[in-house]
């Protein structure tokens, strides 16, 4: 990109592109909101990964989580779709066009309550999409009721206190087929950024739970999805390091200490080793180490379950490569053979 | 108007004297499960095959095996091919209805039965063909197993005797039926030629009833209208289809499927043009219909009415984000579950305006299989220029039954993508704004994920017309009224209803759908037994043609006819119309789940013209009340 005139040249990535660039509309939600923190995450993650704007499409339902699509990557196709079913929209996106790069942003209430079913489906057919879950264990944008991820006892701001034990969506991401699986904090930054690259770089569906206080009606004591409780309760099974496809750096580790995950698009993931023996290929191990720290109080963060390589819904469907979108109509409509062939047979 | 009393009846037929020739209906009554469809289809298609316009129809049970089911074929040397309620000729095969099934007809019918069921016990007045089913296949098969499916192919040959049908032809029929399987082939017809030489041997022509030769249907084929709808949707380019199995619909997905298999996988890579998505429930179905159609593929899904009242949300986002989509409706009885296997237009009003706030649809409705193939191609065509659901009413009878046509014409036209922004709009128009109404016709430009064009924001929540979050009472009201002179520019590229005329004529009728062969067979009715002139108006879309108002204008009282208790059509209407023409708009109204026919229209016309008319009999003795324990 030529900037003659400048004599400060900006920082662009590997496609020429600004970080302004990825930005998106100014953010309407509260000050403070753990949301707003993620739309940032992501302009950082795409920017750095030089994603192409025009190729992304992002995807959400209602919610405060909902609205954040258009905070961010403001040269982006965007549908806010209806409460709940973005993973249908996302699905019929991504079959309309495989080229795409789909990121969709949910909130807890939309995917755990409204959406489970959709959620679930998705989850099954492993389509590339990058899938957040916002989760703040509240209905924001509705004032503050409890949503299905809201912690067994957890308080709510009117002091009423839940009485339902909470939906794990990363055990269920898990369980039902997603290939890579993540928790994470919106005050993560770095934890986050380098989930979110390595997202952008795996093939199939990516879920990440992202905890994301609710500063308005979620923040207080008692609760266990505030900023404090996060910071106290954060238990990080790796520290993550991510090497795009298109650097050339290599990462000296001592044997036995980090273990290295290549992924689709042929980054690296390096994940120190915090937790003695976490291997995020290993479905069992992630799903024992979700339930043991839970019990704890505490909830693991990292990548917990990851399987680079495993056919997507496309390949399933076994969908030409090229967007179906755009298919010229002698591809699409037969032509009058096949339909005087059919007639016949009819006769 | 001089009301006067008029004999309604039958076309005379003297029963036991003389020949009745290509006018008739055959009835079988058989188990559901037991394999008598194949049999069923090979005696419409032989009579089919015999120049004889044929119609045929399941009445069957919301259960998978064991229920009673019904087959009625109607042979009609005049063409009308609709529902009539007499059996002329049954086959009693089923034994728990055997004894219903023979009360319900009419003096004089003639019944093929097994030997063992003993019908001529039931009453006197019949024709009976008793048949030793159970013995002759013995002698055809030794699997016992197969000897069930096998079973029916008898009374096939029965019948061929009986009703003078070319054996040749039902050979012909067996072939097109199980073709790929010769073994099958070779027992049935083993089975067809036993029960002809049986009936050959053992019985007397004691009935007037004959199929003989004619020339009405050379070059026609026989077809359900799910199937040509499935047709339609791939000679329109479909390339997204997401669906949810239910009765009456899912054979047009599934034939569907077929298809694309067929004939749209690509020589070189092996690989699909298509995608195909068997989705967790229809709200998931329509959502998918609707991504696919905003990153813009032709994408469409398939349902009845339960599935239609679980897409509202979706309908709606569909109609206000302004994002192309097909949803065929095979509509079945409701409310709620209803009938499941029962036909009837009920979903017109709630379709129109499915979903919440200011929302309405377009909506095509075909009446035969021609229409089934052809509103599919239309249906994505509009779509896109409309850039809005667009809702294919169909119906149980039509989707499932069979049903002859003329072959269906290659598609003239080419696709129509409708207004999708490229480089040259683009400069003509300066800046994009996704929702700007750039040539006046209310239809905006839209750009599509992937294709570089500017990018825009899609919500279901208010925008103005440059895309962006909008709750600014000008913007709000703008923009809802650019989509009212949207719908209303619709109204002229919806198919064009067909009228028919009659300048002596007084009475006006209006029918949609699959009502209007019972009306062509009513008005010729009215006209033979009460001198009643009549025109015709079929309604063919929604919004309606200006057409429709001068239609009414010229007659003095116009019936809607059609197949639900409250008068949608009618009802959707009165939106439309000044309260002159409104007040010469009568009902008749036909709802009991099985297709209209002629004489229910022709009596209640003629009842609210003033005539006497002694009713004919109802058809609940058709259909015995333990058939109701199914549900889906
Ligand atoms: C069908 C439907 N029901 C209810 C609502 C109201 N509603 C809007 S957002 C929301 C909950 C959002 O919670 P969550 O997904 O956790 O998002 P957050 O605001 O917490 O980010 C509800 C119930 C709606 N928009 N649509
Ligand atoms: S209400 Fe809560 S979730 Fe919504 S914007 Fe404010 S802080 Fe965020
Ligand atoms: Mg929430």
């Amino acid at each position: 990109m030529a900037v003659a005139t400048s004599p400060v040249r900006k920082k662009v990535n590997r496609i020429g592109l600004e970080s302004r660039e990825y930005r998106g509309s100014k953010t309407t939600l509260c000050a403070g909101c753990g949301h707003n923190a993620i739309s940032e995450r992501i302009i950082g993650a795409c920017f750095e990964m030089g994603i192409e704007p025009e190729r992304v499409v992002k995807l959400s339902g209602i919610g405060c989580s909902s609205k954040s699509p258009a905070y961010f990557l403001g040269s982006a196709h965007g549908f806010n779709a209806v409460h709940g079913r973005m993973p249908s929209v996302g699905t019929g996106a991504m079959l309309a066009n495989r080229n795409l790069v789909a990121i969709g942003v949910s909130g807890d209430g939309d995917t755990g309550a409204i959406g489970i079913g959709q959620f679930v489906h998705l989850m099954r057919r492993n389509l590339p999409i990058i899938y957040i879950i916002e989760d703040n264990g509240c209905y924001g944008l509705t004032k503050g009721q409890f949503s299905p991820t809201a912690d067994l006892g957890s308080k709510a701001k009117t002091g009423v206190v839940n009485d339902l034990p909470p939906i794990d969506t990363c055990a269920l991401a898990i369980e039902l087929g997603a290939s890579f699986v993540a928790r994470s904090f919106s005050g993560d930054k770095k934890q986050l950024t380098a989930i979110l690259k390595a997202a952008l770089s795996h093939r199939g569906t990516a879920m990440l739970d992202v905890l994301s206080p609710c500063v308005t009606f979620n923040d207080h004591e008692g609760s266990t999805k505030s900023y404090a409780y996060a910071k106290a309760h954060d238990d990080p099974l790796e520290e993550i390091d991510f090497v795009p496809f298109f650097e050339d750096i290599s990462i000296d580790y001592e044997p036995g200490t980090t273990q290295e995950v290549v992924m689709h698009d042929g980054s690296k993931l390096y994940l120190k080793k915090l937790d003695a023996d976490y291997d995020p290929l290993n479905k069992v191990q992630a799903m024992r180490v979700l339930q043991e720290t839970r019990s704890r109080g505490e909830f693991a963060t990292g990548l917990i379950y990851v399987e680079p390589v495993k056919p997507d819904f496309l390949d399933v469907l076994n969908v030409v490569d090229e967007p179906l979108a755009t298919l010229p109509q002698e591809r699409v409509r037969p032509p009058k053979t096949v339909l005087d062939d059919i007639m016949e047979s009819l006769r | 108007m001089a009301p006067a009393e008029v004999a309604v009846q039958e076309a005379p037929v003297v029963h036991g004297t003389g020949r009745v020739v290509n006018d008739f209906s055959i009835q079988v009554a058989t188990v559901n499960g037991s394999g008598s469809q194949t049999a069923n289809l090979v005696l419409l298609r032989s009579i089919f095959r015999m120049g004889v316009p044929v119609s045929g129809k399941n009445l069957f049970p919301s259960n998978i095996a064991g229920l009673p089911t019904w087959f009625t074929i109607r042979a009609n040397k005049d063409g009308y091919i609709a529902r009539k309620k007499e059996i002329d000729f049954l086959v009693a095969m089923n034994p728990e209805t055997a004894r219903e099934d023979a009360l319900s007809l009419e003096s004089g019918a003639a019944v093929v039965y097994d030997e063992g069921l003993a019908l001529d016990a039931v009453r006197d007045d019949l024709v009976f063909y008793p048949v030793p089913f159970d013995k002759l296949i013995a002698g055809v098969c030794t699997d016992v197993k197969l000897r069930r499916l096998v079973r029916n192919m008898i009374y096939d040959g029965v019948l061929a005797k009986l009703l003078e049908i070319d054996l040749q032809q039902m050979e012909y029929a067996l072939q097109k039926q199980l073709g790929s399987k010769p073994k099958a082939v070779a027992l049935n017809q083993q089975a067809l030629e036993v029960g002809f030489a049986y009936a050959d041997q053992h019985f007397e022509k004691r009935d007037p009833y004959v199929i003989a030769p004619m020339n009405e249907t050379a070059g026609k084929i026989l077809i359900e209208g799910n199937a040509a709808a499935a047709i339609g949707a791939m000679m329109a380019g479909v390339t997204v289809v997401a669906w949810y199995p239910i009765t009456p619909s899912s054979s047009l997905c599934e034939t569907l499927i077929d298809y694309l298999q067929k004939h749209r996988i690509d020589e070189r890579t092996g690989k699909a043009t298509f995608a195909v998505v068997q989705a967790e429930d229809e709200i998931a179905a329509l959502g998918m219909a609707v991504g696919a159609g905003w990153a813009g593929a032709r994408a469409m899904t398939s349902t009845s009415g339960p599935g239609v009242s679980l897409m509202g949300e979706f309908a709606g986002l569909g109609y206000y984000g302004e994002v192309p989509a097909v949803i065929f409706d095979v509509q079945r009885v409701g409310p709620s579950t209803g009938l499941p296997t029962r036909t009837a237009q009920g979903d017109v009003l709630s379709t129109a305006f499915l979903s919440h706030g200011d929302t309405r649809h377009l909506m095509l409705f075909p009446s035969s299989v021609g229409e089934c193939y052809s509103m599919a191609v239309e249906a994505f065509d509009l779509a896109e220029r409309f850039q809005t659901p667009v809702f294919v009413m169909t119906d149980l009878d039509l989707g499932m039954n069979t049903w002859m046509s003329d072959p269906f014409p290659y598609p003239e036209k080419p696709l129509d993508r409708g207004k999708v922004l490229d480089e040259e709009t683009l400069e003509r128009i300066g800046r994009f704004g996704r929702y700007r109404d750039v040539d006046g016709d209310g239809v905006p430009y839209r750009s599509v994920p992937g294709d570089k064009m500017p990018a825009y924001f899609c919500r279901g929540s208010g925008h103005n017309e440059w895309a962006q979050y909008s709750e600014r009472p000008d913007d709000y009201q703008n923009n809802v009224d650019r989509l009212a002179r949207k719908f209303e520019n619709a109204r002229n590229w919806m198919p064009a209803p067909v009228v028919e005329i009659n300048r002596q004529a007084s009475i006006g009728i209006i029918a949609y759908g699959t009502t209007h062969w019972a009306v062509v067979e009513s008005r010729d009715q009215l006209k033979a037994e009460a001198e009643l002139e009549t025109s015709y108006y079929r309604v063919c879309g929604y919004p309606f043609r200006p057409a429709l108002a001068s239609f009414i204008e010229r007659h003095e009282r116009v019936y809607v006819i059609e197949q639900n208790r409250d008068g949608q059509m009618l009802s959707l209407m009165k939106l439309d119309l000044e309260p002159d023409l409104v007040r010469r708009l009568r009902s008749v109204l036909h709802y009991s789940g099985l297709p209209i026919d002629a004489r229910s229209i022709t009596d209640s016309v003629l009842i609210q013209e003033g005539y006497r008319v002694q009713k004919t009999g109802a058809d609940t003795s058709r259909v015995p009340r333990q058939a109701g324990v199914g549900g889906e």
